[in-house]
């Protein structure tokens, strides 16, 4: 009996071993949190004193848009305190969403009496949920995306269109002969699907085809190993992203990196099939709220301030991404952000201004492909916010009509 | 010194010992195995040019550098920096994160273990109850991960869990299950005439509980917590993913995956990562079963 006595202590002593140990391992997960929430606070503190540094330059290009977020910062010396706000991504940090970083890590948003956090996206996160289920204040999202939840009665509202094009093409080897969605006859065309094909779908149908007769639409992975292989003849890719995955592969027949003369591409923007992406979407519910307003309005402001910022200090607007993930390439990050300064500028109304008739062409993409069952109604989207942040923006260059982009060279695997 | 029989307690160290290096050189050897077909694959697919000999069928994966990486590259990409501004290299940038994955897995494996447990005793306690829950328990784990894992990060933002506390609480309800099953199966084992025994000495049923059905289920929990663990790590990885919580394993892979045409050598660097954790964890359990069982005939159920 003794003997047993002592094991089955022996096995609650275990059990209390693990439980203590567990005890310290959340513990240990939480510091981690926290000491990331410091390391957070302590790069803004950095980057408010580097702003700060870069306002006496007055030479400086970025020196106005500094300028204007410091005249506010007087103005709002007396910060009645700070609103919390967390904005919800698509999708993990990279450089598609370097303006609402670099707000963060330049103070534009403290500036604004702002404390801004920002949760990245994961494969079943939906931002438009996050942002219905009160997880998140702001979510950005993409157009067609969010008016499908909104059709399903998350009441969720367009409050700034940050990029006016559309980053999608169809990639396509030279010697594929695929130069336009009429050439998808017979061929095998790569999708992401999860309502990624409507464009596609779209160009194919103004050309006449039919996915069901004339072509067949193949599940593709987010890498372009399908294309490369030869699995499939066109595939999907984000100008930003995985089109320059290709260019970062060394083409095995030859040794060298691939370039864009090996490649065919179709821009939907320019097929008028093209739907609207990543835009700010808000709380309808919480919209009329005075205190809700004012801090949309200033949040908006504030990540156009980013935009800007990234528009003419490329560069260092990349290192601020680069910070915010350890396995991001340089290279890639770069070219990602010429490409997303492209999607954003110009903006003939002003950054975030809503285009209606991009808007338009969107849902009739939309409800032609049968994403919505039915045009939406008038309050899906409003320019309010981002007309009155573009006031607040005062003579910032907030069209970006002179920007004209650069050439980023890539190099193997985007390092 | 020269005794003429063997003596098993004077021996029974060195014996140890070399069982200990037996399982090394296992292990040494399966993974040469491995190597030797993963490149014995690569060489005929580079003899045959990709297709089963004499005919113009492909084999099942192309056998080039870009869909499987020599084995040796895979090595090399470990100890290059994971990017190039970085002084890291890949291989302690995925000793960090599987570390951080291993905090959550363990985490969800503790809970699991704990709520399995006292369902096992609950069930034990009452036929009744034991009828009521062995359905849901079932069901509990044909609900797909995926449908799940959003749910609760979601919940979990809008109470007091962080992200890495939601992925605990998903690993742990896979991590139940196993113990609970099994717990019961071993919570029920000792026979007829251990329990009249303890009966005879009035012993109360918490006693009978601790004294002898707890000891009597160790064979009965340990395969459970073998599974368990590797459960957790799977549940860790997939929330991970799933509700892209960063820094840990799975959000590496996924990472990798995304941009595999152009570095392949690091998908498979970090899928090993993940491997080894999976090893760490099962030989802790392993571990902790020698510890515990010593003395005990037929350690496993």
């Amino acid at each position: 009996m003794s003997n047993k006595n002592t094991r089955g202590w022996r096995l609650l002593a275990m059990l209390l071993a693990l439980a203590m140990m567990a005890a310290a391992c959340g513990s240990d997960v939480t510091d981690a949190v926290d000491g990331a929430t410091d390391a957070a606070g302590d790069a803004v503190d950095d980057a408010t004193d580097a702003a700060g540094d870069a306002v006496d330059d007055a030479t400086d290009a970025a020196g106005d848009a500094v300028d204007d977020a410091m005249g506010d910062d007087d103005a709002m010396a007396a910060c009645e305190g700070m609103d919390d706000v967390t904005l919800q991504l698509q999708w993990f940090a990279q450089s598609q969403f370097a303006g609402y970083y670099a707000a963060v890590a330049e103070g534009f948003y403290e500036a604004r009496c702002l404390n801004v956090t920002i949760e990245e996206g994961g494969v079943d996160i939906v931002p438009q949920q996050q942002l219905g289920s009160g997880a998140a204040d702001y979510a950005i999202s993409w157009v067609p995306k969010a008016l499908g939840s909104r059709a399903e009665g998350i009441d969720i509202v367009n409050v700034a269109q940050i990029f006016q094009r559309s980053g999608t093409l169809q990639v396509s080897f030279k010697d594929s002969g695929i130069s336009g969605p009429g050439d998808f006859s017979g061929k095998n065309i790569g999708s992401w699907g999860y309502g990624n094909e409507f464009e596609l779908l779209a160009g194919a149908h103004k050309a006449g085809l039919d996915e069901s007769a004339d072509f067949t639409i193949v599940g593709q992975n987010f890498d372009m190993l399908a294309l490369i292989n030869g699995e499939i003849d066109a595939a999907q890719a984000m100008t930003y992203n995985e089109y320059a995955q290709v260019l970062e592969t060394i083409n095995p027949d030859t040794g060298e990196l691939f370039t864009a003369d090996d490649l065919t591409v179709i821009d939907w923007n320019e097929e008028g099939t093209a739907m609207l992406q990543d835009a700010i979407w808000a709380d309808g519910t919480k919209l009329g709220d005075a205190a809700y307003d004012d801090q949309t309005t200033r949040f908006i402001a504030a990540s156009m301030e980013g935009w800007m910022w990234c528009r003419d200090n490329a560069d260092a607007c990349v290192n601020h991404v680069l910070d915010a993930g350890s396995t991001l390439g340089a290279t890639h990050q770069t070219w990602q952000l010429n490409e997303i300064n492209k999607l954003i500028w110009p903006s003939a109304g002003g950054i975030g201004v809503m285009d209606q008739g991009l808007w338009d062409q969107t849902i009739t993409v939309a409800t032609g492909e049968g994403v919505l069952a039915e045009a939406p109604d008038a309050e899906a989207f409003t320019t309010q916010y981002a007309d009155e942040a573009i006031n607040l923006l005062g003579d910032s260059d907030t069209t970006g009509d002179s920007w004209s982009p650069v050439t980023v060279v890539l190099t193997e695997g985007g390092e | 010194m020269t005794s003429p029989s063997l003596d098993p307690i004077r021996f029974g160290k060195p014996a140890y010992i070399y069982r200990g290096l037996q399982q090394v050189g296992m292990i040494l050897l399966g993974i040469a195995l491995l190597v030797a077909m993963w490149e014995g694959y690569k060489a005929f697919g580079a003899w045959t040019d990709g297709t089963w000999p004499g005919t113009e069928r492909e084999l099942p994966v192309p056998s080039d550098n870009l869909n499987m990486p020599h084995s040796y590259d895979i090595v090399k990409q470990l100890f290059e920096p994971v990017t190039r501004r970085a002084d890291e290299t890949l291989f302690s940038f995925l000793f960090k994160s599987a570390w951080f994955t291993f905090k959550m897995a363990f985490l969800g494996f503790v809970i699991g273990t704990i709520v399995g447990l006292a369902l096992a005793v609950v069930m034990l306690r009452s036929s009744w109850l034991e009828r009521g829950l062995v359905p849901w328990i079932n069901v509990s784990q044909t609900i797909p991960l995926i449908a799940l894992a959003p749910l609760v990060v979601t919940w979990g933002r809008g109470s007091f869990l962080s992200d890495t506390q939601s992925v605990a609480v998903i690993a742990a309800y896979l991590t139940f299950f196993p113990v609970a099953v099994n717990g019961l199966a071993g919570l029920k084992s000792p026979d007829a005439q251990a329990l009249e025994l303890m009966r005879s000495f009035a012993a109360p049923w918490s006693k009978t509980l601790f004294k002898l059905r707890f000891p009597a289920a160790r064979p009965y929990l340990f395969p459970a917590f073998r599974l368990a663990a590797a459960l957790s790590v799977v549940g860790t990885i997939v929330g991970e993913i799933s509700a892209g919580v960063k820094g840990g394993v799975g959000r590496v892979v996924l990472d990798y995956a995304g941009k595999y045409s152009t570095g392949p050598e690091r998908l498979y660097g970090s899928i090993l990562a993940a491997a080894a954790l999976g090893l760490f964890v099962f030989g802790i359990i392993t571990l902790a079963e020698k510890i515990l069982m010593r003395g005990q005939v037929g350690g496993n159920a």
